[in-house]
């Protein structure tokens, strides 16, 4: 191998380890690009299929807001009886939510109200459901990304 | 002999190119440009982002122009305090962005806390930098009867009000309840014997001498809606950027400022806790603030949650004009999260840079030893930290503090 080559795998190197630290600086508290946002899950054991939505769906950071949870079971049942407890925080930062959600109001057809959110940063958010109902307990965890 | 010379000169400008690159990059990806995310940033900070001013439901004269008047003649009135001598406004000075630029606050006596500016107060869903109280009438009411602040009590100010200000009270309030016969000096919160007047005050009389202090915290609290955030030269490059069109004039950013904003919405991570139109995500932070020697041991928020959530003037109390569930900060605050031990209220940063002292009992004297503190991020005297301690060169420190000058209206030419 020439002087010349030895150059450019010296340089190549040079340059994707530039690449590399810009690359961890830039996003190290972006989230995940794979991040599942889906908003309808199965809970973890699969006992249950939780759908969640915004009640206001322009909902900002920093806003106090409410969330509607939709749970019915694996074949599909609405499951009326639910209790509810909410969770969650940034993965990213360490911390939980600033907030203490509840669910406030159960509106029939498994639809829950859940009150009192907020997300006071913008970011990776995890928002996790903890439901027990006649088919046992079992939990879900939500990806936001604001 | 030639060729390794030409050949290792070759070398030196090739890595002095690749070096110049990889700063640019460090610097900030292509020069002038900002990417995508940048811009999204850079837009969510400009004042013109600021949502339209929070509803207070449990203040029913928050908006009402009488009360903001009276509430401006109240702010500045010294006769509303134990010895004549004190007003909201000896702290709170209107051109000293309603602060006073000491360490800890000082009324009748020294307080343990740092002045606090008020533009903007009314967006923030919590006062203080503990966040005991839920709302601005609330909070007026504690200066009021602090032996150290203006040393008054509620009796008296009720006294106060209808012989001096009867006709504004009553135009806003209606009648104000008959205090012949009362005495002069009573309260809950004042000294032994000044609580044991109010003891011996019927209870039905106390309601009504309540009522008028209530009303007195939220005609101020009406003015302090009023006192709004000026806009900047960095509000103005905001604009610009959102607009997508090149920063023009004043708006336009030196190398050093591009180099502070870039380190302020990315590696240095400020905009996370310093976010929105305010540069505050109105929340609550342990960022290893030291604890004074010679002040009593602070525990922030995790006291002020229990303080909050017990305020006789709250949101859920009987003087607030709200129905409960109005009330969604108090019913939903987070009680016992451990993370709000010496967890302080993210300030705001717009004016921060001509008013050191910094932190909640003014720790810090000067700006460079604020950035100082965000590079080291000490352990904290308690709880846990959320800072993680940054790499940064001189100039980069210098490169934060430009961009935090941007956001002070002093530092921009007016017109
Ligand atoms: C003795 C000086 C002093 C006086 C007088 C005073 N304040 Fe303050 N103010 C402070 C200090 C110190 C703090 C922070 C205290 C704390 O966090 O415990 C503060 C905090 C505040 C805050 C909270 C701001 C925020 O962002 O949370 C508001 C609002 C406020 N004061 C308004 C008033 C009003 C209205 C009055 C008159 C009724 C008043 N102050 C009288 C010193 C004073
Ligand atoms: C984890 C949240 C968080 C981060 C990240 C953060 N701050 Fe702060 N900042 C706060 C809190 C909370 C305070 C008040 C702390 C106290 O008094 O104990 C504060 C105080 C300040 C003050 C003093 C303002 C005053 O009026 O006293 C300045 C200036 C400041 N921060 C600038 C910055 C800069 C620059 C960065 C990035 C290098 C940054 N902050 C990162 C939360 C944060
Ligand atoms: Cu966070």
């Amino acid at each position: 191998m020439g002087l010349k080559g030895k150059i450019g795998i010296a340089l190549g190197a040079v340059v994707i380890a530039v690449a590399a630290a810009v690359g961890y600086m830039m996003f190290v508290m972006a989230p995940p690009s794979d991040l599942d946002l889906a908003r309808s899950k199965k809970t973890a054991k699969g006992l249950y299929a939780v759908e969640i939505a915004p009640e206001n769906p322009a909902f900002e950071r920093n806003m106090l807001h409410g969330w509607i949870a939709t749970v019915k079971t694996a074949d599909g049942v609405a499951v009326e009886d639910a209790q509810i407890t909410v969770d969650g925080g940034m993965p990213q930062h360490g911390h939980g939510l600033p907030t203490a959600p509840q669910v406030t109001a159960a509106l029939g057809d498994g639809r829950y109200r859940i009150e009192g959110v907020r997300f006071n940063m913008s970011g990776w958010w995890e928002f996790k459901l903890h439901v027990s109902a006649a088919a046992g307990e079992d939990d879900v965890t939500f990806n936001l990304s604001l | 002999m030639s060729r390794s010379t030409s050949a290792s000169s070759m070398v030196r400008r090739a890595l002095s190119g690749v070096v110049f690159a990889a700063l640019l990059v460090l610097a900030g990806c292509s020069g002038d440009e900002f990417t995508d995310a940048e811009r999204a940033t850079i837009a969510s900070l400009s004042l013109d982002q600021l949502p339209p001013l929070p509803a207070d439901p449990s203040n029913r004269v928050a908006d009402d122009r009488l009360a903001a008047a009276f509430g401006a003649t109240l702010f500045f009135e010294p006769r509303l305090s134990g010895h004549g001598d004190v007003s909201c406004s000896t702290c709170h000075q209107i051109d000293r962005q309603f602060q006073d630029d000491r360490p800890l606050g000082r009324g009748v006596g020294l307080t343990d806390r740092r002045t606090m500016p008020l533009a903007g107060v009314a967006w923030s869903p919590w006062q203080f930098w503990d966040g005991r109280k839920d709302s601005l009438w609330a909070q007026a009411l504690g200066p009021l009867e602090d032996a150290r602040e203006h040393g008054g009590n509620r009796t008296a100010y009720a006294h106060f009000i209808t012989t001096s200000l009867k006709d504004r009270y009553e135009r806003i309030f209606g009648p104000l309840p008959d205090l012949s016969g009362i005495p002069q000096n009573a309260g809950p919160l004042g000294n032994a014997e000044e609580r044991a007047v109010w003891e011996s005050i019927s209870e039905a009389k106390r309601a009504e001498i309540d009522t008028v202090f209530a009303n007195i915290g939220k005609s101020i609290a009406a003015f302090e809606r009023s006192i709004r955030h000026e806009e900047t030269r960095f509000d103005r490059f905001a604009k610009a950027i959102a607009a997508g069109e090149t920063p023009q004039g004043d708006a336009a950013l030196d190398e050093s400022e591009r180099l502070g904003l870039r380190l302020f919405i990315g590696r240095a991570n400020c905009v996370t806790c310093h976010a929105g139109p305010r540069f505050s995500d109105e929340h609550f932070h342990n960022t290893g603030v030291p604890q004074p020697p010679e002040l009593p041991e602070d525990s922030g928020r995790a006291a002020g949650i229990p303080k909050a959530l017990a305020d006789p003037f709250n949101c859920l109390s009987r003087h607030s004009d709200a129905k409960p569930e109005q009330c969604g900060e108090l019913r939903f605050v987070a009680k016992d999260d451990h993370a709000m031990l010496r967890a302080f209220k993210t300030p705001s940063l717009r004016g921060a840079v001509s008013r050191p002292p910094y932190m909640h009992s003014g720790q810090i004297a000067t700006i460079e030893d604020v950035i100082d503190h965000y590079a080291a991020a000490p352990r904290p005297p308690k709880g846990e930290s959320e800072l993680k301690p940054l790499t940064l060169s001189e100039p980069e420190k210098q490169a934060l503090v430009a961009f935090l000058k941007m956001l002070d209206p002093r530092t921009s030419p007016v017109n």
